[in-house]
């Protein structure tokens, strides 16, 4: 027997996507600016700014693993959900194949984080 | 499956003939950048659990100009994207009501990108100290 009311997962994967749109709002600029151009660059920062004993030392910081983690998994889960429901939008009638490449890819990359800094060690 | 084949509005780019839905398009397509740069910081954290050399080498990778037009075209994408954000916010949340009167959406949208250029300047200011 089925029941008639299920309790819907879209919830979770919305406030996932909602969560993650709104940090990539707030730091996802400045972030790609100080990773991917000010630091290979040189412009700006001081070289030396994301060396290996400094960013070792963040990210075994309680909060310093909390930021690099809800970034990047929240990043991930974030486009997934964006880019699975933009699917319909180019013509492409969405099914579960769709949603476990959009939210599993999310979910791999999550776990690998946590399995870094876990090892990266506190 | 019926024999007859009942005609189909084809819809291949439909979004291209109406500008809004350009934009549209766009901003949706942001997730592209956020998704790729999020890739980016996952193996400069796998090189990172790996040690010193493997965080240099992750580290001096960047430096490739391949990379650096990834990241100008990422930092275009995901400021873009912050600016729909924000802009969109005063639809995607509840109506916000401030002494009897229905907050303006351009007050929402306005504090959103006011405390989007606080966070990044922080961001920057903490990486700045943390360097020294």
């Amino acid at each position: 027997m089925k029941p008639t009311l299920k309790r819907s997962n879209a919830p979770i994967f919305w406030a996932l996507f909602g969560a993650g749109g709104m940090l990539s709002a707030l730091f996802g600029p400045m972030l790609v600016f100080i990773t991917g151009l000010a630091i290979p660059l040189g412009l700006l920062l001081p070289a030396d700014a994301l060396s290996y004993p400094k960013m070792l030392a963040f990210t075994q910081n309680f909060i310093g693993k909390g930021f690099v983690f809800a970034v990047i998994a929240l990043f991930l889960w974030h486009a997934a959900h964006r880019i699975f429901h933009s699917l319909h939008d180019i013509g492409i009638h969405a099914g579960t194949g769709a949603k476990l490449a959009c939210y599993g890819s999310a979910m791999v990359g999550t776990v690998i984080a946590a399995y870094a800094l876990l090892s990266i060690g506190f | 499956m019926s024999k007859r084949r009942p005609y189909v509005r084809p819809m291949d780019g439909w979004w291209r003939k109406n500008p809004y839905f350009v934009e549209y398009m766009i901003h949706e397509g942001t997730a592209f950048f956020v998704a790729a740069y999020a890739a980016v910081l996952l193996v400069g954290l796998v090189r990172l659990s790996q040690g010193e050399a493997a965080w240099n080498g992750w580290l001096h990778s960047l430096t490739s100009p391949w990379y650096v037009l990834f990241h100008l075209a990422a930092l275009l994408a995901i400021t873009y994207h912050t600016y729909t954000w924000f802009k969109i916010m005063p639809r995607t949340m509840p109506p916000v009501v401030v002494g009897g009167e229905r907050l303006p959406a351009w007050a929402i949208t306005g504090t959103g990108l006011a405390v989007a250029a606080a966070a990044g300047i922080g961001l920057l200011a903490f990486v700045w100290g943390m360097a020294r």
